[in-house]
């Protein structure tokens, strides 16, 4: 393995530093370091971080591998900077036993870009009625930790307690996609203003909230850990906030385009745009900020869900739902969070990879970058601009609605344990 | 520039003028005895219904085939239309047969937009599921400007389920455009959440507008809402927000009853209502031909389209 | 109410172009009404008194003309004459040249046109393409005995076997000039104005 010695780093935004690599951790963490027979990586100017954790991302395989790919999904999470992913229970087949979770775990194994966590279904086929094998899952060579039946909401409230209750034997968490189902029949557009004047079915704010106040309730009540996927409504952030008041377990993340983007883009009836939880308002949007810079949501996770073309050049309401944001996030989590002076590059690193480590209970990941860290490290230079051009997306899929923005930053190179898998911003 | 008619935002005041002019003009052809004039002779129109509706699609029909243009009926009902490739290869068909003018009638809100990015001709949105129907809006108004003349400041009343209609968002849009005041009246499960937005009034009782209104709109009212809880029983809609005689008598003088048709009779509005002299519902469906006539032509009849929005993509 | 921007007509008249950038009045408002008058002579000459004569006006100044040959007539020969209105619009060779232009008014006689004597009238006679397209529009409305032309000024430089029955004025010109009616009616005073033609 080559030893790679990154100079002139700034290390969290801070001052420059440098950073010697040998045998998959970071050696030394110094000024004027030297090493013979190191790689040289000039990092003037770049931001170091340490590699990002997804706790939500669709890699598609099994079942739909004409949009995704373990290997395909993990290049798009390289490049984009992250060193591990948590790969969505909602493939086909289920990820609800221990076969499929450690064949997914394989995969990415075999891949090798970054480490790639199986989240586990929380009920069988995601069907909400029976609970799945969590703790085969977590015993398994994937080690589940993190169990969601995403896509679909665990709506039954006896369902639900069971499994927050279940994990705690292993030390898991439900990640709940919080969207009760009657509220939301044939939903497409967030109820208000767009939903009224474009004629789609409204897809109200109370469907996410009302799931997440009564979670909150029942985590608190088992003494159990609550995770809560893509919050994107302000009063899901009022309910969050009272919860970690009152000693509740409860960990929450956001997604980049609910950071970003508002229920406006829909005007087009582009279904680029159409995505669950739907985009919001502006008001939303700046609640999000403000919680994800205060703690209120713990971390920023991409829910990368990628589809083929056919399946977004289509009228709103037949298109599927979901967009790809693992190339994006670092960029968008730039101009929504660190351009607006809401979080530092400290904070950066504590939301988008410290924090959702700590939440998939990820020991080798999420560390400070200092001496004796396993080396996984992002190299970022927040400088350039660029417009998003979907057609040099790595991701097999090109759903990304942030096409033809601008935006700021590129990950120069990403280092999973030592290994550089994107240098130069090109993949290794 | 390619424009097209897909909202009834799409027209300014002057446009929303100028087709209501052109209608008035045209309407004349049908008193002919050669109803037809050349002007789109070489044009193609093609109408392209994913949804059943004979009267909508006769009237487009007629109003192409008055102008003289070539008319190419395309019935997606029945074909396999749930996927959404079939959209997008339907216009890539289109395109190959050289379409003017596209007129389309679909299930989806907002089909009409993303047909627009496929296609090089002007697209006429005859209605996209609950969305708009903005040529039935010009319609609406080119009757009520032929009954009372001007309608700034005129008083209309929408009655029925607003938040399915797509002839109530266009003829609120359209008839703010034309400086109408829009008062809409329904249930409050059948208005959208945000309709405080819309630029027009909101009330929950009838009996209390009727007496101001220069215009009552009744619309179609579903059976298969009652199923969803809208409202009770199809009786208690009916006795709370449909127009029956004691409720006519209580319009002014002058007041004209409309209703875009197909009716409930019985349910939104009482037959002796709808047979009355104060209805306009036979008119609408010949004002229809005219008003579509005029569209067709400022959109197809130039060099360029003189009406209209440009649609990004 | 007309969306101003599809107004074909330029109410300035002639443009400005290099040489005399000023159009000068070659015909002003009595020799208009002495050209209308002699006009309505001849008409009631060819048609033996005017019986079965029907005025059509093509939009919009020929509508003016239309209207003032009828009370020449009737001051003549004592008996009014139906006339009314034709928009040639619809039936334009030029249509697709520009952009969909707003409609005028087309107003028959309340005895239509069917065996009568139609006498369109139009201010300008150049390409006779407006006289074509009146043709046909006439020809979609009912079936006159005849049809003859009557108008204020032919220009020349006809690109269509068309010629007038009626001449107020015959004005030699030449492809860079333009020729400009004005009407009281329409534009506030009456003259004929001879310009250069402005840059396009």
């Amino acid at each position: 393995m080559t030893d790679h010695l990154i100079k002139g780093a700034r290390v969290l935004g801070g001052d420059p530093a440098d950073l010697l690599v040998r045998d998959g951790r970071i050696a030394e963490v110094g000024t004027g370091l030297d090493a013979a027979g190191a790689r040289v990586v000039d990092a003037a100017g770049l931001v170091a971080l340490p590699g990002l954790v997804d706790l939500h991302t669709h890699l598609r395989e099994p079942g739909r591998e004409d949009a995704e790919t373990v290997e395909s999904g993990t290049r798009a999470a390289a490049k984009g900077g992250y060193t591990a992913v948590h790969a969505m229970a909602n493939t086909d087949p289920v990820a609800d036993t221990a076969g499929v979770v450690e064949q997914v775990w394989r995969l990415g194994r075999e891949a090798g870009y970054c480490d790639v966590h199986p989240v586990g279904a929380v009920t069988r086929g995601i069907a909400g009625e029976q609970l799945a094998e969590l703790g085969a899952m977590a015993d398994s060579a994937a080690r589940v930790r993190v169990f969601s039946d995403d896509g679909h909401c665990v709506s039954d409230a006896v369902i639900m307690r069971r499994a927050l209750e279940y994990v705690k034997a292993f030390d898991g968490v439900v990640a709940q996609h919080a969207q009760e189902p009657r509220l939301t029949e044939g939903a497409q557009l967030n109820e208000g203003e767009m939903s009224a004047a474009l004629g789609l079915r409204g897809w109200p704010a109370v469907a996410e909230e009302a799931i997440i106040a009564r979670d909150v309730l029942l985590a608190q009540h088992v003494g159990s850990r609550l995770h809560v996927c893509h919050v994107s409504t302000a009063g899901s952030i009022d309910i969050i906030r009272w919860a970690k008041s009152k000693g509740c377990q409860v960990t929450a993340e956001v997604t980049p385009h609910h950071l970003l983007l508002t229920d406006a883009a829909a005007r087009t009836y582009d279904p680029i745009y159409k995505v669950n939880p739907p985009l919001r308002t502006a008001d939303d949007v700046t609640a999000l900020r403000h919680a994800l810079a205060d703690g209120t949501i713990d971390c920023v996770a991409t829910d990368h869900a990628p589809h083929p073309v056919e399946a977004k050049e289509t009228e709103w309401a037949v298109a599927a739902m979901g967009m790809i944001g693992l190339e994006t996030a670092l960029s968008v989590v730039q101009e929504a969070m660190v351009e607006t002076d809401l979080l530092d590059w400290a904070g950066v690193a504590d939301r988008m990879s410290f924090a959702p480590a700590r939440i998939g209970r990820l020991s080798g990941q999420g560390r400070p970058l200092e001496a004796g860290s396993p080396a996984n490290i992002t190299l970022y230079d927040p400088a350039p601009r660029r417009r998003v051009d979907p057609t040099s997306m790595t991701s097999k899929s090109r759903n990304t609605p942030f096409a033809g923005l601008d935006l700021p930053g590129r990950v120069v190179a990403t280092f999973l344990r030592g290994e550089p898998t994107v240098l130069e911003g090109k993949l290794q | 520039m390619k424009r097209h008619l897909i909202s009834a935002a799409d027209l300014s005041r002057d446009d929303a003028l100028l087709v209501l002019d052109t209608a008035e003009e045209l309407a004349q052809i049908a008193g002919r005895s050669i109803k037809k004039l050349p002007t789109l002779r070489g044009r193609t129109v093609v109408n392209l219904f994913f949804e059943d509706s004979t009267r909508t699609r006769i009237s487009f029909e007629a109003a192409a085939k008055r102008l003289s243009a070539d008319v190419i009926n395309f019935s997606a009902k029945g074909s396999s239309v749930s996927k959404g490739e079939s959209l997008k290869d339907t216009a890539l068909t289109l395109e190959a047969m050289g379409a003017d003018g596209v007129v389309i009638r679909h299930g989806a809100s907002g089909a009409p937009y993303r047909l627009a990015n496929w296609v090089r001709g002007s697209v006429v949105n005859a209605g996209d599921g609950t969305h708009e129907h903005p040529t039935q809006a010009l319609l609406d108004a080119f009757t009520m400007r032929r009954r009372l003349g001007d309608l700034e400041g005129r008083k209309i009343t929408i009655v029925g389920d607003v938040l399915h209609s797509r002839v109530a968002r266009s003829n609120v849009l359209l008839l703010d455009t034309l400086g109408a005041d829009v008062t809409l009246v329904a249930p409050p499960t059948l208005f959208p959440v945000a309709v405080d937005t819309w630029p027009c009034q909101v009330s929950y009782d009838l009996d209390a507008v009727l007496p101001k209104s220069d215009v009552v709109m009744m619309l179609r009212v579903q059976q298969e809402r009652m199923n969803a809880a809208y409202f009770p029983t199809v009786r208690e809609y009916s006795r709370r927000y449909g127009l029956d005689a004691a409720r006519m008598a209580a319009l002014p003088e002058h007041a004209i009853v409309m209703h875009p048709g197909p009716m409930n009779r019985g349910v939104e509005i009482a037959a002796e209502v709808a047979d009355s002299a104060r209805s306009t519902i036979v008119e609408q469906v010949a004002n229809g031909v005219s008003a579509r006539m005029a569209v067709l032509y400022l959109l197809l009849g130039g060099s360029e389209p003189a009406i209209g929005t440009e649609v990004s993509q | 109410m007309v969306n101003a921007a599809l107004r074909p007509e330029d109410p300035a008249g002639a443009g400005v172009a290099d040489g005399d950038p000023r159009p000068k009045a070659v015909l002003e408002g009595p020799d208009i009404r002495r050209a209308l008058t002699r006009i309505a002579h001849e008409i009631l000459e060819r048609t033996k008194g005017g019986r079965d004569v029907v005025l059509l006006g093509i939009q919009t100044r020929g509508v003016t003309l239309a209207e003032r040959l009828a009370g020449a007539l009737r001051e003549v020969e004592g008996h009014p004459v139906p006339w009314g209105s034709l928009d040639v619009t619809m039936y334009r060779d030029d249509l697709r040249m520009k952009p969909a232009r707003a409609l005028g008014r087309t107003e028959l006689p309340a005895d239509g046109v069917d065996g009568r004597v139609v006498v369109l009238v139009d201010d300008v006679l150049f390409s006779g393409r407006t006289v074509r397209a009146a043709l046909d529009a006439l020809n979609d409305l009912g079936r006159p005995r005849a049809v003859q032309l009557a108008v204020l000024v032919d220009r020349g430089h006809r690109e269509l076997p068309i010629r007038a029955d009626y001449v107020g004025k015959n004005l030699p010109t030449s492809m860079r000039e333009t020729v400009k009616v004005l009407l009281a009616e329409n534009d506030g005073r009456d003259a004929v104005l001879l310009g250069p033609k402005g840059e396009k």
